[in-house]
């Protein structure tokens, strides 16, 4: 009812600030935070067998990337250099907006997941971790006589 | 697994046209001018990358492999688009753009045109 009050676009740019702003400092937001500059952004998703989660980590060799589960927190952690010259005669930098240097993200992993099926996957610049659920947990059809 | 987008499932019809910006490092020497822009979960299929009169364009759409009951539960990255333009000035060879595409990083080169190379001036002293 409240929408007819306002013109729809004014509610359109109001709910993805809002957005924005959830992913920073919302009700709910991670005690974790959302990494320096954000870097590697993260997306969660889960199927009933898994949960599969996307860090947006261009420009990396996978070789140095960590991912490692302790306590029901997976960690990925990594470094990635800079691949601007030093600052001399002959080149200029013009703009320098990319992230670089150490960077480390937590998840913590709920209690049905299974720490010890972890896979991991470094394609077009998104590290895939997949985390699959306890047996116990996945949904299970009871038969009935 | 489908092609479908993770990035995708919370969108409305009103924001079809809404792109990222993705980062970039611009470096320039006396050969041309060097960009670098974060492009992740773009394969090389859907890079674009554009020249018009004066103006460069990249652009590149995410498409990750996904499950097909995959329910998105957290979302930092929430356009499944990226799209940045730069103007291009007179001293840059457009005809002769350089890309490589390597883990999500575009790595542009745009050679200067000999025109435009380097060159002292002479200061004639009266």
């Amino acid at each position: 009812m409240y929408r007819t009050w306002f013109p729809s676009d004014l509610i359109a740019e109001l709910e993805r600030l809002q957005r924005q702003g959830q992913r920073l400092a919302g009700p709910a937001s991670s005690l974790r935070g959302v990494g320096r500059n954000g870097f590697p952004a993260i997306n969660i998703g889960g199927t009933p067998d898994s949960v599969e989660i996307y860090a947006f980590a261009p420009g990396l060799d996978p070789a140095t990337v960590e991912v490692t589960v302790e306590r029901g927190v997976l960690t990925l952690s990594g470094q990635r250099s800079t691949e601007l010259p030093v600052e001399n005669k002959t080149s200029a930098v013009h703009i320098n907006e990319r992230f670089t240097g150490r960077f480390s993200r937590a998840v913590s992993l709920s209690d049905d997941l299974d720490s010890e099926r972890v896979s991991a996957k470094y394609s077009d610049g998104v590290l895939h971790i997949s985390v699959k659920r306890k047996q116990s947990a996945q949904p299970r059809r009871i038969e009935i006589h | 697994m489908t092609d479908t987008n993770v990035t995708k499932t919370e969108e409305s019809p009103r924001y079809e046209g809404s792109t990222m910006l993705p980062p970039v490092d611009v470096v320039e020497d006396a050969s041309g001018i060097t960009l670098y822009a974060d492009m992740p979960g773009v394969p090389k299929d859907k890079l674009n990358v554009r020249v018009e009169a004066d103006s460069l364009t990249i652009e590149g759409e995410v498409a990750l492999l996904l499950a097909n009951d995959l329910e998105a539960s957290h979302a930092e990255v929430q356009l499944p688009r990226y799209q940045r333009a730069f103007t291009l000035g007179q001293e840059l060879d457009r005809e002769r753009v350089a890309a490589e595409f390597k883990h999500g990083v575009l790595k542009l080169h745009i050679p200067k045109a000999e025109h435009a190379k380097p060159r002292k001036i002479e200061i004639s002293v009266a």
